[in-house]
């Protein structure tokens, strides 16, 4: 059976390292990984998706509206946009962090207040903190690490040793921080 | 060792183990990352060229030469280097030699979504299409021998799904391939109209041979597991289609599509009742199964256009799909704007403002000119085209009378390079009176930040100086030439006046780097203080009246509450645009903390 994850956000905000991350962590579990990005003209500050597929044997390398298992959004507007791809009682993780799209920059267009108590009354939702969890540790850019901890916890995947994933996959003067980025999201949902 | 890459990291891969020596290319979405991640090989000299045309024909150079060698375009690209693409294919290989098209089904980064399949079928080269990460690197490695079996030019359709999608692949180490000797060969290599004419005879006796290949290969597939329903498919449509149906239908899966293969597919067609076709794009396939008298369904149930995903399958064949959650009103559109610091900022915000001007724009991050809150660009059509484009509008513009528009052409320039500079020449040579600007941010942004000949790095990083565009203007025969500070807004206004002024064509180069780009020590020296600090809003001066707004920079967001705007720190990286808009001086720069 084949389980779809899917990571949303604004361009820049990290959401390719940490579904990069996490197709390591389920490659070295022994599943069959795919793994699907669209790169170019809307990585300048548009929405941008990661679609993380795996199983025994995956042969879609996208994620279809109604199907996604977990939705991962790192911004909570993007969450709204991505939701028709969440599974009926799919589970929804929100970071609770604001970016204003253009319009509403300009003030021709509302953020929405309500995001959180729809989201809430829609599916099963986990709101996480990670931007002042990523001020705390001392880095806001490592919000992304933050929320893949928390999908990992959410997967049931703690087993998998992430520390050395993060230690191959980062900048050596950046692993201590992301590792520690990775176990305060661990923490940060039920 | 398996490995999870990415369709354009499997086609590098695949270079590297069938031995390639030499590989050039032109950044074009979805196909960057193959020769980013070739030049990671020391084994294999890669090069980015001006154009695809120019990649192409060094291509062809290699492999006369006797080497394994490949370019790698998106499929606008193979526009370009369509001319020596279809004599190539005439002459035929020394090396063998691959072209990778990356086809945009979807239209997620391009202009078009022409479907590039048929370009092996015009020149009469075979065609490859992948439809996983590992068979990306194992159809370029069956590409190359198929090039050198059968003397011909050998073509591989990627799509963006396959190209940026990941997958296992196994690894292996590279199987060195020497260099053939060279032998002048003037009947084989020389397409004088006498020898031609003999090349046009083999090309159509290679395309016999390659059609019993066609029969024969692995590359095309049969899996038989229901007689009810059958389907042809190709490329990332097999995986669509394999997870609509799974077992409960058989598939002729094609991985050689030119030339087909006819007994084949009649083959496949008795083993099954219903035959669907499910190919992204043109109907290649289908018109190919039809011609062979066999019934099938093809585009009279699915798209012409666009992307074949499950989800798109499954509406067509009018099976349900999953129950989804909309909040599509409750939902803010976010376009894709300049970044914070983008150089082209300011000279948009001053262009914008202009009367009576008509602006040709071009392929690039500054086509966003076009958008809120500029409403700056007209046009645009391809790459390099900009400046052609406007000194035609121009020409007639100019039979109008006094009156009428000028026009103003602009492009980056990595597009000056690729074939602007061609433009300006027309210009020139033809006494044109466009006003010409040249978007110099250092760098092939919207790609993601690729050297270029103005960056005077290579694609490995290697410095061999700067082709400057200023004396290249100048060389050419540009009397009027400016170079100025695009965040410098009377400075933009004032140049933009200055060309406006006079009726002889004009040159104005905008030089500030990209934002994001990774600064060189050559950046680092000319650019010294550039985002380096960040600007803010004195609150108590702000009065609210969002001309600020009006540069379109998300950094700065306009309070509802306390009808102020403010600037936010994590963002801005101080271009000091905003900062020349506001009337009352609210805007401070301040040095980074």
């Amino acid at each position: 059976m084949t389980k779809n994850i899917l990571l949303v956000g604004v361009g820049g905000q990290g959401t390719i390292l940490a579904s990069k991350l996490l197709t390591i962590g389920l490659m070295k579990s022994g599943y069959d990984v795919k793994m699907s990005e669209i790169h170019g003209m809307s990585q300048r500050g548009g929405s941008v998706s990661s679609q993380v597929r795996f199983g025994d044997n995956v042969a879609s390398p996208v994620i279809e509206a109604g199907s996604a298992d977990i939705l991962v959004a790192f911004e909570k507007m993007e969450a709204m946009r991505w939701m028709p791809y969440l599974k009926k009682d799919g589970k929804l993780i929100v970071n609770d962090f604001e970016i204003n799209p253009m319009p509403v920059l300009t003030g021709r267009a509302q953020y929405s207040s309500d995001i959180k108590s729809v989201l809430t009354d829609a599916t099963k939702t986990d709101f996480v903190d990670a931007s002042s969890a990523a001020m705390t540790i001392g880095n806001p850019k490592v919000m992304n690490i933050i929320l893949l901890g928390a999908l990992v916890k959410a997967m049931g995947l703690e087993a998998i040793d992430w520390h050395a994933i993060i230690a191959s996959e980062v900048k050596p003067k950046f692993i201590e921080l992301n590792k520690r980025a990775f176990d305060q999201g661990m923490q940060m949902i039920s | 060792m398996k490995k999870l890459l990415t369709g354009n990291e499997s086609i590098a891969r695949g270079a590297y183990e069938a031995g390639v020596h030499f590989a050039a290319a032109y950044p074009g979405t979805p196909s960057t990352e193959i020769m980013e991640n070739i030049a990671q090989y020391e084994a294999i000299t890669s090069e980015w060229a001006p154009n695809e045309k120019v990649a192409l024909e060094a291509v062809i150079g290699a492999s006369i030469a006797g080497a394994r060698s490949m370019a790698s375009m998106k499929h606008v690209g193979v526009n370009v280097a369509a001319d020596p693409l279809m004599t190539f294919a005439y002459t035929g290989v020394n090396g063998g030699m691959v072209l990778i098209t990356a086809d945009e089904p979807g239209m997620h980064s391009s202009q078009n979504e022409q479907d590039n399949r048929n370009y092996a079928k015009f020149a009469k080269i075979p065609l490859l299409e992948p439809a996983s990460s590992q068979e990306c690197k194992d159809m370029l490695i069956e590409a190359f021998e198929i090039s050198e079996t059968f003397d011909a030019p050998v073509m591989i359709r990627m799509t963006t799904r396959v190209c940026h999608s990941k997958g296992l692949v196994e690894c292996y180490d590279r199987n060195e391939k020497a260099i053939k000797p060279y032998t002048k060969h003037m009947s084989k290599y020389h397409p004088i109209p006498k020898h031609a004419r003999g090349m046009r005879v083999r090309a159509e006796e290679r395309l016999e041979k390659l059609r019993v290949f066609s029969e024969t290969t692995p590359l095309n597939q049969m899996i038989l597991n229901n007689s009810e329903i059958g389907v042809i498919t190709s490329g990332v449509s097999y995986q669509y289609a394999r997870e609509v149906f799974g077992d409960t239908a058989s598939y002729l899966k094609l991985g050689f599509t030119n030339p087909m293969p006819a007994a084949k597919i009649a083959a496949f067609a008795k083993e099954v009742k219903t035959i669907y076709i499910i190919e992204e794009n043109d109907p290649i396939i289908e018109e190919f199964v039809e011609r062979l008298g066999i019934a099938c369904k093809g585009k009279e149930v699915f798209p012409k256009m666009g992307e074949m995903t499950p989800d798109v399958i499954r509406k067509s064949l009018g099976q349900p799909s999953f129950d989804t959650i909309d909040f599509e009103d409750l939902t803010v559109p976010r376009p894709p704007a300049f970044c914070a610091g983008c150089p082209h900022r300011g000279f948009f915000y001053e262009l914008g403002k202009l009367k009576n001007v008509v602006i040709s724009g071009d392929i690039g991050c500054y086509a966003l000119g076009f958008d809120e809150p500029y409403n700056a660009t007209d046009f645009s059509i391809c790459m390099g085209a900009s400046i052609s484009m406007g000194h035609g509008a121009q020409t007639i513009f100019n039979k109008l009378g006094a009156e009428a528009p000028r026009v103003i052409s602009v492009l980056g320039d990595s597009t000056f390079f690729h074939t602007g500079i061609n433009s300006v020449i027309e210009v020139l040579y033809n006494k044109g009176n466009s006003i010409n600007v040249i978007l110099d941010n250092r760098v092939t942004a919207m790609t993601g930040h690729q050297e270029n000949p103005g960056s005077g790095y290579t694609i490995q990083g290697e410095h061999i100086g700067e082709m400057a565009i200023e004396p290249i203007l100048k060389t050419l025969g540009a009397k009027r030439v400016r170079q100025i500070d695009p965040n410098n807004l009377k400075e933009v206004k004032e140049t933009l006046n200055w060309a406006l002024e006079s009726d002889e064509a004009s040159f104005i180069i905008t030089r500030w780097p990209c934002a994001l780009k990774r600064f060189t020590e050559a950046d680092r020296e000319e650019f010294k203080d550039a985002f380096t600090a960040h600007c803010t809003v004195k609150t108590e001066k702000c009065i609210g009246c969002k001309k600020c707004l009006g540069v379109g920079c998300p950094a700065i967001s306009f309070n509802q509450e306390t009808k102020k705007t403010t600037i936010d720190p994590n963002v801005c990286v101080g271009c000091e645009v905003c900062l020349q808009v506001c009337p009352v001086k609210a805007i401070e720069k301040e040095a980074a903390q």
